[in-house]
């Protein structure tokens, strides 16, 4: 399905908002593609990390819906090698922090069987309930 | 008649495949050859000296050179003829290297082919005659058309020089288009400070003449010797009395459009063209003054002090001689109308680039034309790289000045959101890419698409803009306050005016052609005219300038020396044959043929040497110095004389610019192609007149191959209008006689297109063995009493 996106006051105030949070210049982003060749963790994603700075320099929110922003390692690969020298990894961080801000439980602590916790390291729930919750 | 006949191995190039030891064998059978000899190298030093030292020892005076294409080294030659005391034009080559060695792997093949071209030099040199480069003396003074930046930097290089420079510009003002600008990309000079001190140098430089509100009506002559015919168009104000106080603007009653604020604001019928216009004088919009236009008013006469309002004055029509020309007739933005999907002259907020240069300019000293909004689009490429408004050319400068003018609007107020659609941003140029960026780090939005369409609100008249992004592929709407359309460049309508009078090529984009994009771009085909700026094509201020130098450079090298060499290879007439029909006045491409005394006779400075002339002559009076009939028959008949009765064998007529070259190149890729052919070289395939096409065919010729360049590289305009005519005839005579018109191919090529030679030729080949009518011997007989009936027939088109 091709989407359609609307610029407007608000695409420019969620672009805005990335540019503060990340303290990256998003404009900068020639898509040339060195981060999504460069980043390890892209073939589990469903958007390239390009595609992401793409999405953040039109404004469009539905970036917040994808897998990718997650699934980014901070690993910095990206912005090692990224010839404008911009760090989409804070970029990632950024849309992370505003998803997480909105306080969308993803986790429901309620679900989560006591028993299957005992055996899980505690590092990984914690980071999980983090991560998951708003 | 001594006739020495040189023939080179090229390091093996050539011996490889040639024989030429059985060449130069052959060379000494030929009457009056009395000296051969073969040589490793001819060219070199060695091989030179040889020829120099054979040339006094054996007496020769005229030399056959048996080697690699005349178009690499026939002036080496010459120079040493000249050298050796020999006129230089008593020399042919024979092309034994392109034309033989290297399209030809067989050994037998290629030297067969060998023996017939060494055959054709040696008949053609016997006819040589020794021609002399007349010089002329050429004068400093210079008309430069056109007073924008181009112009302005010709003009001052060759003022500086010490030449003497005619300023011509139809506008009451100098400066173009630069002066409308309010920056200049990448440095963001300002563009009306920079420019202002040059405009003053020019009106102030003692060397040169200033006419303002000018135009060429007329130029005739040639380099050295250019007649131009200027018309002053009446500006009503005295130009000596006139203070430019504007009492008189304020007074008049009259309210226009003002042109240089491209319609944002209004100007007076009395008017001065621009701020810091040059020179600094009202005029009256004759097309807007109501006293001019039989109403009652006389307003300004009234109030003007000094006493400069003039209704009285006419055109002035003034005539100059000068002797080279540089044409720097700029460019007219697009019109931005003609892609109606983006509504420009429609809808209120969609305005072009210059328009938004002149608000930011206008805006720095005083109230904005109009308010831009928040908002702000631009569109890339409105009017280039777009078949559908026939303007396929990228406009070059677009990019940038639309990087520019968003960076110049973001920054006046930061909290506008501007938005760039493009299809490929090219920053190419010294500094561009790293402005680029800048602009991208000052938030401007680059958005990769060419917009589809804008909708403008009936009510609020704000803009609904679509676009796909295709970088996320996904479709962009956005509401815009403002949509500035980049529009691309036009050749202006001075450049079209001025090419009619100058006769100068155009290229497919409409620009001017230059005489070679690589090596001569400043030059045209005309001699003595030079071309600098936007009518050669878009370009940008500083290749504007380097390329106005350049021009200015080319003429001092041709008037510097005070004599200019003519060509001697031009057409003459033999008075005694013309019989005064004036056939040959009227085709002429460069009109180099009058009339005197009931005689037609030809202006060696303007004539070109193409030979276009020599067969629409029925008397035979007109002929072309190195490539005489007498010559090109011989050659024709020693192309064909090797040729036995079961041979197909096919002539090809190529032109020297471009045909010719397209065999060497060929060549030179050791492309092979049927040893069939034989060249014949020319300057213009339009001096093969039809008596020498039936000859060929006469003689055992089975088909023609007519080359000629294609009309936009051609240096000689309708070229193949005449060729057309001259293979007309012959086809005719070809079916009548009940053979075959189809055996005369004529193709416009292009040095470049090599598959089209070869294909050309095979299917010519095929055609003439086995699909064409027979022509049989009794028919070749026949054709050469055809003679007599083609000068009725070229006789009764003169009627």
């Amino acid at each position: 399905m091709i989407r359609k996106m609307i610029i407007n006051n608000q695409s420019e105030e969620f672009h805005r908002k990335i540019k503060e949070l990340s303290g990256e210049i998003l404009t900068l982003c020639d898509q040339c593609g060195t981060c999504t060749g460069s980043c390890p963790m892209v073939i589990e994603m469903d958007i390239t990390p390009s595609q992401m700075m793409r999405l953040v320099l039109l404004g469009d929110e539905e970036v917040l819906e994808a897998k990718t922003i997650w699934i980014c390692a901070s690993c910095y690969s990206c912005t090692a090698r990224c010839p404008r020298g911009i760090d989409a990894s804070k970029v990632a961080e950024a849309l992370r922090q505003i998803k997480q801000r909105k306080a969308v439980d993803y986790l429901n602590w309620e679900d989560v069987d006591i028993e299957e916790a005992k055996e899980l390291p505690q590092m990984a729930l914690v980071a999980a309930f983090r991560k998951l919750t708003g | 008649m001594r006739i020495g006949v040189y023939v080179c191995h090229c390091g093996g190039n050539i011996s490889d495949v040639v024989d030429v030891k059985k060449i130069a064998e052959l060379a000494g059978q030929q009457n009056e050859v009395v000296f051969v000899r073969d040589l490793e190298h001819t060219c070199s030093e060695e091989g030179q000296k040889f020829i120099l030292e054979d040339i006094a020892e054996h007496k020769l005076d005229r030399i056959v050179v048996s080697a690699c294409s005349p178009l690499f080294h026939e002036k080496t030659f010459m120079k040493l003829l000249e050298k050796a005391g020999l006129n230089p034009y008593m020399l042919e080559m024979a092309n034994i290297r392109e034309q033989c060695s290297w399209s030809h792997p067989s050994k037998t093949t290629a030297t067969r082919k060998a023996e017939d071209l060494v055959k054709m030099a040696i008949e053609k040199v016997r006819f040589d005659t020794p021609l002399e480069r007349n010089s002329i003396p050429i004068g400093k003074r210079v008309l430069v058309i056109g007073g924008g930046i181009a112009g302005i930097q010709s003009a001052l290089d060759l003022g500086d020089a010490g030449f003497e420079v005619f300023m011509v510009e139809k506008e009451p003002a100098i400066g173009g288009k630069m002066a409308q600008l309010s920056k200049t990309f990448p440095t963001e000079d300002c563009a009306t400070c920079i420019i202002g001190p040059k405009l003053t140098d020019v009106a102030t430089h003692p060397n040169i003449h200033l006419y303002t509100y000018t135009e060429i009506k007329d130029v005739k002559g040639f380099l050295g010797n250019f007649t131009v015919t200027l018309t002053r168009k009446p500006r009503y104000v005295d130009l000596e009395k006139c203070v430019s106080c504007g009492i008189c603007a304020e007074k008049c009653p009259v309210k226009v459009p003002d042109e240089f604020n491209l319609g944002l604001s209004e100007r007076h019928a009395i008017y001065i063209h621009n701020a810091i216009a040059v020179p600094r004088k009202y005029l009256i919009d004759d097309k807007a003054c109501r006293q001019l236009n039989g109403q009652r008013c006389g307003i300004c006469q009234k109030v003007c002090v000094q006493g400069a309002v003039d209704y009285e004055q006419k055109p002035i029509e003034e005539i100059i001689t000068v002797d080279t020309i540089i044409t720097a007739t700029g460019y007219t933005p697009f019109d931005a109308s003609l892609k109606a999907v983006y509504g420009y002259g429609k809808f209120a907020n969609v305005i072009t680039g210059l328009q938004l240069e002149r608000i930011i300019a206008t805006g720095s000293s005083g109230p904005p034309l109009r308010a831009i909004g928040n908002r702000i689009a631009f569109i890339q490429c409105v009017g280039s790289r777009d078949e559908q408004v026939e303007r396929e050319n990228c406009s070059r400068i677009c990019c940038m000045y639309a990087t520019k003018l968003a960076q110049l609007v973001k920054r006046i107020n930061p909290s506008r959101e501007v938005y760039v659609f493009y299809t490929d941003l090219r920053a190419y140029g010294k500094g561009f890419e790293e402005y680029y960026k800048r602009a991208q780090t000052a938030g401007i939005k680059y958005v990769r698409g060419r917009t589809a369409e804008i909708q403008e609100d009936p009510i609020t008249k704000k803009l609904l803009v679509r676009t796909e992004d295709t970088l996320s592929r996904q479709i962009i709407e956005g509401e815009f306050d403002l949509v500035v359309l980049s529009n691309g460049l036009t050749p202006s309508a001075s450049t079209d005016q001025v090419a009619d009078i100058l006769k100068l090529a155009r290229s497919a984009d409409g620009f001017l052609q230059e005489a070679h994009p690589k090596f001569r771009p400043v030059d045209t085909l005309v001699d003595g005219i030079f071309i600098a700026g936007c009518a050669q094509g878009p370009k940008d201020i500083p290749d504007t300038v380097s390329q106005a130098s350049a021009a200015a450079a080319r003429a001092i090298r041709l008037m510097n020396k005070g004599i200019y060499e003519i060509e001697p290879i031009t057409a003459f007439v033999r008075p005694h044959l013309c019989d005064g029909c004036e056939k040959c006045i009227g085709i002429c491409p460069p009109k180099a043929i009058q009339m005197e005394n009931g005689k037609a006779v030809v202006n060696g400075a303007l004539c070109k040497g193409c030979g276009l002339c020599c067969a629409y002559c029925h008397t035979e009076a007109l002929d072309l110095a190195y490539y005489t009939t007498k010559q090109l028959m011989a050659e024709i008949e020693m192309a064909l004389i090797s040729k036995k009765d079961e041979e197909t064998r096919i002539l090809i007529f190529a032109d020297n610019t471009c045909a010719y070259r397209l065999a060497d190149n060929v060549g030179t890729a050791r492309l092979s192609y049927p040893a069939e052919t034989r060249v014949i070289r020319v300057p213009s395939s339009s001096r093969i007149t039809p008596k020498m096409m039936l000859y060929a065919f006469a003689k055992g010729a089975d088909g023609l191959f007519i080359g000629e360049c294609d009309y936009k590289a051609s240096p000689y305009s309708n070229s193949g209008e005449s060729i057309k005519r001259n293979i007309g005839i012959v086809r005719e005579i070809l079916d009548e006689i009940g053979s075959d018109g189809g055996r005369i191919n004529f193709t416009e090529l292009l040095a470049s297109l090599l598959t089209d030679y070869y294909k050309t030729i095979t299917n010519l080949i095929k055609f003439a063995k086995k699909e064409a009518k027979p022509l049989t011997k009794e028919m070749r007989e026949k054709l050469l009493t055809y003679t007599d009936r083609l000068f009725t027939t070229t006789r009764k088109e003169s009627e």
